[in-house]
């Protein structure tokens, strides 16, 4: 039962930092209704910045996670202007194709030597790991700043979301481009802002990634990409706490499967719940058939 | 207030405008009225910036605004109630009307406004924190006025208010068309409904395919032969 317990925190932990990601992906969609393929490689971006900041640049924690919240954010509004941008009324299958292509770029440029390497890089925690026991609880310290980091940022996003007027606007861009225009809503810079606080989150992600689990490389985006792609569509894409809900549900599968079942199976019982989920219910859990309006 | 000079919009090969030109005075309700498909919605749509004219002139308070984007023209003072009205329905009431006023910085001004449009609309102070997407018709057209008169603009353009409404409620509706008027914000009101539009309008102009046809005083054209038996349903069998 203990053992149970311990992988239930386990998975928590990878939950919540799928969530990270998975509400980039939903924000995004929400507002442009894409699929941002290279999302997963913004987190691997992150990662890398949080490296350096706090192995190679002198930088505590959480300056190397705010670090690399803000180079992400900016990489995330560029690649939305050049890749998506003038796409953005074209078919979705180009902007489609775009992503995927933004995403190899990222992806193999990262890879050359003089940017992040082709190599694996072990990370060396800038602190070391705490085992606490907590009414027989086998408790981590990073867990401890993973679970608080996460929910400081779930909160803050909230917050931005339904008591700013950003938010606001994020939300009427949502519904429609044309009718946010005529409150006079900037849709462009919204979307930007769209993808800068996704790319954040993303980029948290990342860092907070890299130190649970210390190895870095710049293709170590894809996995947790598309697990968290398979949360944002589990939890109903574009719904924001669908996205959440979703990353705590594959965090939680991903690790049982690991523990109970088989570690090989793990990726595999992933994705199969992402094609039930498009097969069985593609608007998500929390999705529901809304009726076009006329 | 409000001048059109020889319009001409393509939706790809469609000729969807013309060579349109109209203006609006100052204090005046003017309405487009036409079949559908003639052209009502784009000419609206170009003059708020959602759809860009090929060529012509549009100008509004002595400045020329063809190539201003569509969120600049809103805090010019020109509101657009768009057709369908459009609300956010994923908002609550509240979070419509403030979306109205958008554009504003005085916090005292946006809550007299507010509560002007809630004296105006008892029935959206009740539902307030309802979200708007769950509000009747007629509730979610009220929303839509509301929300277009929070950026207090002086001129207000209504597309289609009365579509889709009962009989009772489309007189509602007019009826606050004309007080809205009243307390000085210019109306361009386009409407199938053209026998409620000439009613309020002191001017209209007639759309058919893309051109304006006749113009006048909405008197003068209630009253003209061609614009009876083509607009209000007179000897026509298949008027709506």
């Amino acid at each position: 039962m203990e053992n149970l317990a311990d992988q239930i925190i386990n998975g928590l932990q990878l939950g919540l930092m799928y969530a990270l990601i998975a509400l980039g992906y939903t924000m995004v969609y929400g507002v442009v209704k894409l699929i941002n393929f290279a999302h997963g490689d913004v987190f691997m971006v992150g990662a890398f910045v949080g490296y350096f900041g706090f192995t190679q640049w002198g930088m505590s924690v959480p300056l190397a996670v705010l670090t690399a919240m803000v180079v992400c954010s900016a990489l995330g509004v560029i690649i939305e202007r050049i890749a998506y941008r003038p796409l953005r009324y074209a078919p979705k299958i180009a902007a489609l194709i775009s992503a995927l292509g933004v995403s190899l770029f990222l992806e193999f440029f990262s890879s050359l030597k003089f940017v992040f390497g082709p190599n694996y890089r072990v990370v060396q925690r800038p602190f070391e790991e705490v085992h606490w026991n907590v009414l027989g609880l086998n408790i981590t310290n990073i867990q401890v700043i993973v679970f608080v980091t996460v929910l400081i940022m779930l909160a803050l996003l909230q917050f931005l979301i339904y008591r700013t007027k950003v938010g606001m606007a994020m939300r009427t861009v949502s519904v429609d481009h044309n009718a946010a225009r005529l409150m006079g809503v900037n849709v462009d810079n919204t979307i930007s802002m769209t993808f800068a606080i996704g790319s954040a989150f993303a980029a948290a992600g990342g860092v907070l990634y890299a130190i649970a689990y210390p190895q870095i490389h710049p293709f170590m985006g894809i996995m947790p990409g598309l697990k968290a792609f398979t949360a944002a569509v589990l939890g109903g894409i574009g719904i924001i706490p669908g996205a959440v809900l979703g990353a705590i549900i594959m965090g939680q599968v991903e690790t049982l499967t690991s523990a109970f079942l088989s570690s090989q199976l793990r990726d595999a019982i992933a994705f199969f719940i992402l094609i039930l989920v498009l097969l069985v219910r593609p608007t998500g859990i929390l999705g529901r058939n809304e009726p076009d309006k006329v | 207030m409000l001048e059109i000079k020889d319009l001409n919009v393509f939706y790809g090969s469609i000729h969807a405008l013309q060579g349109v030109s109209f203006n609006v005075n100052e204090g005046e309700i003017v309405t487009l009225i036409g079949a559908n498909g003639a052209g009502k919605s784009t000419t609206l749509r170009s003059v708020s910036g959602i759809v860009k004219a090929k060529s012509g002139e549009i100008t509004f308070c002595g400045k020329k605004i063809n190539s201003v984007p569509a969120h600049k023209i809103v805090r010019m003072g020109l509101s657009h109630v768009p057709e369908g009205r459009q609300i956010f329905p994923n908002l609550t009431v509240m979070e419509n009307l403030m979306m109205g006023a958008y554009t504003r910085k005085d916090k005292n001004e946006i809550k007299s406004s507010l509560e002007e449009v809630m004296e105006r609309f008892p029935r959206l102070g009740e539902r307030s924190k309802q979200m708007a997407g769950t509000l009747s018709g007629g509730e979610q057209q009220m929303v839509a006025i509301g929300r277009g008169l929070m950026s207090k603009p002086s001129l207000l353009i209504l597309d289609e208010p009365s579509m889709g409404l009962s009989p009772v409620l489309v007189d509602e509706i007019f009826s606050i068309i004309k007080k809205i008027n009243q307390q000085g914000v210019t109306v361009l009101l386009v409407e199938q409904n053209a026998f409620m539009a000439l009613q309020v309008a002191n001017r209209a102009y007639v759309l058919e395919t893309g051109r304006i046809i006749f113009s006048g005083k909405a008197s003068d054209i209630q009253a003209d032969p061609r614009v009876r038996q083509a607009y209000l349903g007179e000897n026509d069998e298949e008027a709506s």
